[in-house]
């Protein structure tokens, strides 16, 4: 009845688990019972869940992350203490049981449900403001690959209370994630998290994709989009070529778990090399998928906060699309031990260097930007000076590691973790901080405080070096990722150290909170009532803050890269007039969070092989597939008169800040929603 | 405030250079004693040297430039359309070629020079052949000439090359010992191997660098480089032993999940028995041109991208 | 940057809804391609792996194969006719050839399954070695596509009894078009990759 699943899979006789686990049910009660006290039911499922809005997605890309930020940093924290403990004989307070999954999870979280809804929440909110669309080319698609991410989210932190996670590593290299080495339940959630996800991430790419070709306002050619809107549209092509490798490459992994199939067994003809090779052959563009857009996040604030052109544009945009296409032909460098023939490791040891060119590039292209310019130091700007810096050391030891025969000896140490914690938390992370400070007027009518803003970046900064350059010099010493103990007394200063580290860099993540507090808290004082609150250069800083849902009254027209910055010298308001037009858009629908309720449901019944549920959970995800296909009624039009309404009252409150621009009673709309 | 900032940053990175250098005295990796190890330093080091002309510019500049021109700098020059020049065009990405062209080509010769494929001796048979199998969790060593194994334990002498042919029981490891240099990967039903020398004494801690499941931890061994008679001493003790090593049934029961696993010693071993073991996973399939062609079958691997 | 005061009625006319469709289906298929890529590299890589078992050379009956792929290759034919009628606005005649391509289709899937079948039967199932695994999940994933391409089928057919021929199910057929001529492309692969590189 339900296949593997018994009460035996309920970790109530391990005190951790349970005690997050009350803590979960009474926060869960507790937001169930708020949102049921303050009826706020209604509102959450047809203002937001059911929502094809791009922003309103954004914004809840963004929750979720934030949400699973916290759980990934809750394992990080584990993990270190237990390696600051576990010295000379001592085991620590984390069996390899629990410690193997927590590090599995904690590279999973992290990577596909942190790093990845911030990248794409951000391109969601940013992306059709800035090419001036009303929205993008699939709403009601873009609306089921959020709930399809989610579902997957949901799975992950299912198997924290039902079960286990995956013992294997993040990318549950094969054997050890077969059926003969893993016969738990733990790489079967890895799976279909990562499947459901990351169809759902497929579907943003192809939408993006076409939203970035198709989707553009008059006057806007490739080569007048801002950054931000080419680093997403390479990610998007990268996402398209590579994450259809990934999904392959698990469906053969879970043929091999549940039919019994050899593509990545020892014996019978399998070929676990080419497991390895598969998965990185999605895993390297996968980081470029991250980064790529944080790179377009820099370029936009530091143009921003310089108020100056960004240098050299075109020579950024051919940097981009190189490192898209190099991405392609390096996947080898994560495995140069694995034997393959000098030629093949000098030829991927080289092409890896290459890439280290267009990143040099652009990153002299950022520093030529301020050069001559008029920067604030903003919070942005912070985030953005601490990446330069730290994305440099962290290329430079990544160009260590592509030497094949310096790979050698670093390879699988604590030099590797080291290295991509200082990429991606000083790549993608910091891009993140910034993009959100930068653009979080935009969703919500009013600015973050800056004063706990650059609290936590002092703290992230000064964190992730205490917290990682240990792990390079432990690498020196022969210290290796994902041990659970060691026997070296010698390593355990150094341990706490990084322990040290991560209590700072955990400081940065409370002032953050503590940030997003404060600035709700002041919403008036903080209120952009302008839409434009940094005097900013491209396109969705012409419309006001928040934005409309149907983003531009009149869709603008762009004769120039910056072309709203050139506007304003000009002295051009960008207020629009009348005479207003109806506006067609897309309505709301519950198809996406239906069909990923089935799919999820899909999932849990095909990890616990419930084969009944499976049944149910596949003819359900169909049969609300089917229903959304028979429904004609999806769009509307939006009337002049209401159109006219939203914009009046939009210059009503700039016409009431200029003349009392102090005062601070000003109304301002609801917080995150348009009425 | 401002300007303590930038000195804060100045401050930490001081501070960060400083474990690097101090660290280089007793580390396996800047210290190593043997000759592949020795020049597995140099490499990174000279790669390390060579980043330097563009990284600590980049990090001057951006602390200079960050300052210089702030805001609130009245001196400071303002040109809100300047975005181009030729000249600095041309200099970034010149000296990123530059730098990157030389690296490649240290590289292309170092993938060759230090091959973990490459043999070290420079006729066959002046080498000691030590086969190293991961299982879980422990490494079992054969020594093929002198019909022994261990576990856990290596020895051999200093100043002789050693080719170790890797393969796995079980699930993927790798096998290192980071006083001597190179890594490479066991997999089951492949014959992989690294050479490497110890040029000096002593006792040298070797593990399983790639994770393996829940004993991994515990995937350690030590190696004792030693004078050739105390190496012909330790084959004799090893030869005493009461335990022998057959395969399958012996191998079978060794081959048992077990975690810290204690040094193990076996007088005798089957003959061919890492070969017996690599055709272990080949059952049925009549592939006897897979072992001994870990060259053929990675490529195929790649082949496949 | 004006905002653009024209007098341009729908806004969102100026973007082709329908074109667009279209486009990021094909977008879509691109994808899918890279898929069928990675099975088509696997099997490169597996087709050795028989373990002892059959080759490609003992199990391919090619006679039986050709014509499953003129089946295929036929229901192409028809599936254009199909959009040739479209264009004419000949709805009958259009739910006439769709109903012909399904047929043609769902012959082609009893074909295969009864290949599958007859192999399992033999005790060549896809556990028996890699290369069987890399073999069926290969072209069963070719078949799959096949599978949900006829329910597509009824889908439009049903849509065009009840909805006609209007700006939605018109980009919908020039999307299963798309689909359908895909698996054709990616069929005339599989049979000379698989079948005839494994026979030869």
């Amino acid at each position: 009845m339900f296949g593997k699943l018994s009460l035996e899979a309920i970790p109530y006789h391990e005190p951790i688990l349970v005690a997050v686990g009350i803590a979960v049910i009474i926060g869960g009660l507790a937001l169930f019972g708020a949102l049921t006290y303050f009826r706020k039911w209604n509102w959450l499922w047809s203002e937001w869940f059911t929502s094809v809005d791009h922003k309103k997605l954004g914004i809840m890309y963004f929750i979720v992350a934030l949400v699973m930020l916290l759980r990934g940093f809750a394992d990080a924290i584990m993990m270190r203490t237990q390696l600051a403990m576990a010295s000379a004989g001592s085991a620590g307070y984390l069996p390899p049981e629990h410690y193997d999954q927590i590090f599995t999870a904690h590279g999973v979280i992290m990577i596909f449900f942190v790093a990845m809804p911030m990248v794409i929440g951000l391109m969601n909110l940013v992306v059709p403001l800035q090419i001036g669309a009303r929205d993008v080319a699939f709403p009601f698609l873009n609306n089921l690959s959020f709930w399809l991410f989610a579902a997957g989210a949901i799975l992950v932190n299912i198997s924290l209370f039902v079960g286990e996670f995956a013992k294997t590593g993040w990318l549950a290299y094969a054997p050890l994630s077969g059926i003969e080495y893993s016969p738990g339940v733990g790489v079967d959630y890895w799976i279909w998290a990562l499947q459901i996800s990351g169809i759902g991430t497929t579907l943003t790419g192809i939408n993006f994709f076409v939203t970035i070709l198709k989707m553009r306002t008059k006057g806007m050619t490739l080569f007048r989009m801002p950054i931000f809107t080419w680093t997403s549209l390479c990610a998007n092509v990268l996402i398209i070529a590579s994450f259809p490798i990934l999904t392959a490459t698990i469906a053969l992994l879970t043929l091999d778990r549940y039919l019994g199939m050899h593509f990545f067994t020892n014996d019978f003809g399998g070929n676990v090399m080419m497991y390895v090779n598969l998965i990185w052959a999605w895993g390297h563009p996968e980081v470029y998928i991250l980064i790529l857009p944080a790179f377009g996040v820099f370029s936009e604030v530091i143009a921003t906060f310089a108020r100056k052109r960004l240098f050299g544009y075109n020579t950024m945009v051919w940097a981009t699309v190189c490192i898209t296409l190099l991405s392609f032909i390096v996947w080898l460098h994560h495995f140069f031990t694995m034997g393959a023939g000098a030629n093949v490791n000098a030829f991927f040891g080289i092409m890896t260097m290459i890439i280290a060119i267009p990143t040099g590039v652009k990153v002299f292209n950022w520093l030529f930007t301020m050069y001559r310019g008029s920067l604030e130091f903003s919070s942005p700007v912070l985030w953005t000076l601490g990446f330069i810096i730290t994305f440099t050391l962290g290329g430079m030891t990544g160009v260590m590691l592509a030497v094949p025969a310096a790979n050698f000896v670093l390879h699988n140490s604590l030099f590797v973790i080291a290295h991509f914690h200082n990429v991606i938390i000083g790549g993608v992370l910091f891009g993140m901080m910034a993009g959100l400070t930068y653009w979080f007027p935009k969703a919500f009518g009013f600015k973050l405080d800056e004063k706990w803003g650059k609290r936590s970046f002092w703290c992230w900064l000064v964190g992730f070096y205490v917290a990682f350059m240990p792990l390079y010099v432990l690498s020196f010493f022969g210290a290796v990722r994902r041990m659970q103990s060691y026997d070296n007394p010698e390593w355990q200063p150094w341990m706490l150290l990084a322990w040290v580290g991560a209590v700072i860099i955990m400081l940065g993540i409370i002032c953050t909170v503590i940030q997003f507090w404060v600035s709700i808290r002041d919403r008036r004082k903080y209120a952009d009532v302008t839409g434009d609150p940094w005097d900013g250069r491209t396109l969705e800083w012409a419309t006001s803050s928040p934005a409309p849902f149907y983003n531009f009254a009149h869709l603008p027209q762009v004769d120039s890269v910056d072309c709203f910055w050139a506007q304003k010298q000009q002295g051009i308001q960008a207020v629009s007039k009348g005479p207003y037009q109806d506006i067609h858009m897309p309505k709301n629908t519950a198809a996406g969070p239906i069909i990923s309720l089935f799919a999820l449901i899909l999932g849990f019944a095909l990890i616990w092989h419930i084969w009944w549920l499976a049944i149910v959970g596949a003819a359900g995800t169909f049969v609300s597939f089917l229903a959304r296909i028979f429904n004609d009624d999806v769009d509307y039009y939006v009337s002049a008169a209401e159109v006219e309404r939203i914009e009046r009252e939009h210059q009503q409150r700039l016409k009431l800040r200029e003349q009392q621009p102090e005062d601070e009673s000003v109304p301002n709309t609801r917080f995150g929603m348009q009425v | 405030m401002r300007r303590n900032s930038c000195l804060r940053v100045l401050g930490i990175l001081l501070w960060l250079s400083l474990p690097l250098l101090l660290g280089g005295c007793s580390s396996a990796l800047l210290d190593p004693k043997g000759e592949i190890g020795v020049e597995q330093r140099t490499l990174i080091l000279t790669a390390f040297g060579l980043m330097q002309i563009v990284v600590i510019p980049v990090i001057v500049m951006t602390l200079l430039f960050a300052w210089r021109y702030r805001r609130g700098n009245k001196e400071a020059a303002y040109h809100p359309e300047w975005a181009h020049s030729n000249r600095i065009e041309a200099v970034v990405w010149l000296i990123p070629c530059v730098i990157i062209a030389f690296l490649a080509a240290l590289t292309w010769y170092t993938s060759h020079s230090l091959d973990p494929h490459k043999p070290l001796a420079d006729e066959e048979g002046e080498a000691l052949e030590i086969q190293a199998v991961s299982l879980d969790w422990k490494w079992l060593f054969i020594y093929p000439e002198q019909g022994i194994a261990t576990v856990n334990e290596l020895a051999f002498p200093v100043d002789v090359p050693v080719h170790f042919r890797v393969s796995s029981g079980s699930v993927m490891n790798a096998f290192f010992i980071p006083d001597l240099g190179s890594q490479i990967y066991a997999m089951a039903g492949m014959d992989n191997d690294v050479h490497l020398i110890a040029n000096e004494e002593g006792t040298y801690p070797g593990r399983s660098t790639n994770y393996s499941g829940a004993g991994f931890s515990g995937m350690t061994f030590e190696a004792h480089a030693t004078s050739q008679q105390e190496f012909d001493a330790w084959v004799e003790q090893v030869r005493q032993a009461p335990e022998t090593l057959t395969f399958p049934e012996e191998y079978d029961a060794l081959a048992q999940p077990s975690e810290d696993h204690p040094v193990e010693y076996f007088s005798q071993v089957s003959p061919g028995l890492y070969e017996s073991i690599i055709k272990s996973f080949h059952t049925g399939s009549g592939h006897d041109d897979m072992h001994g062609g870990h060259g053929e079958m990675l490529m195929s691997a790649e082949a496949a991208e | 940057m004006t905002t653009e005061t024209l007098s341009h009625h729908d806004a969102h006319d100026h973007h082709d809804a329908g074109g667009i469709k279209v486009f990021g289906f094909w977008v879509y298929l691109m994808s899918d391609l890279v898929i069928f890529g990675s099975l088509f590299a696997t099997y490169a890589v597996l087709m050795k792996g028989t373990a002892g078992g059959p080759t490609g050379a003992d199990i391919f009956e090619l006679p039986f194969i050709l014509v499953e792929t003129f089946l295929l290759l036929f229901s192409s034919f028809t599936y254009g006719m199909a959009v040739l009628a479209m264009n004419a606005g000949r709805i009958g005649q259009i739910k006439a050839w769709l109903g012909i391509t399904f047929l043609l289709g769902a012959a082609f899937v009893g074909m295969e399954i009864y290949e599958f079948q007859h192999l399992i039967h033999e005790g060549f199932g896809p556990d028996r070695s890699a290369f069987l695994s890399a073999f069926f999940t290969l072209v069963g994933t070719h078949g799959l596509h096949v599978t949900f391409g006829l329910i597509w089928i009824l889908v439009m057919l049903v849509q065009l009894h009840t909805k006609g021929l209007n700006d939605v199910t018109r980009p919908r057929i020039l999307c299963l078009s798309l689909f359908w001529h895909f698996l054709d492309i990616v069929w005339i692969c599989v049979f000379s990759f698989v079948y005839l590189m494994g026979v030869l």
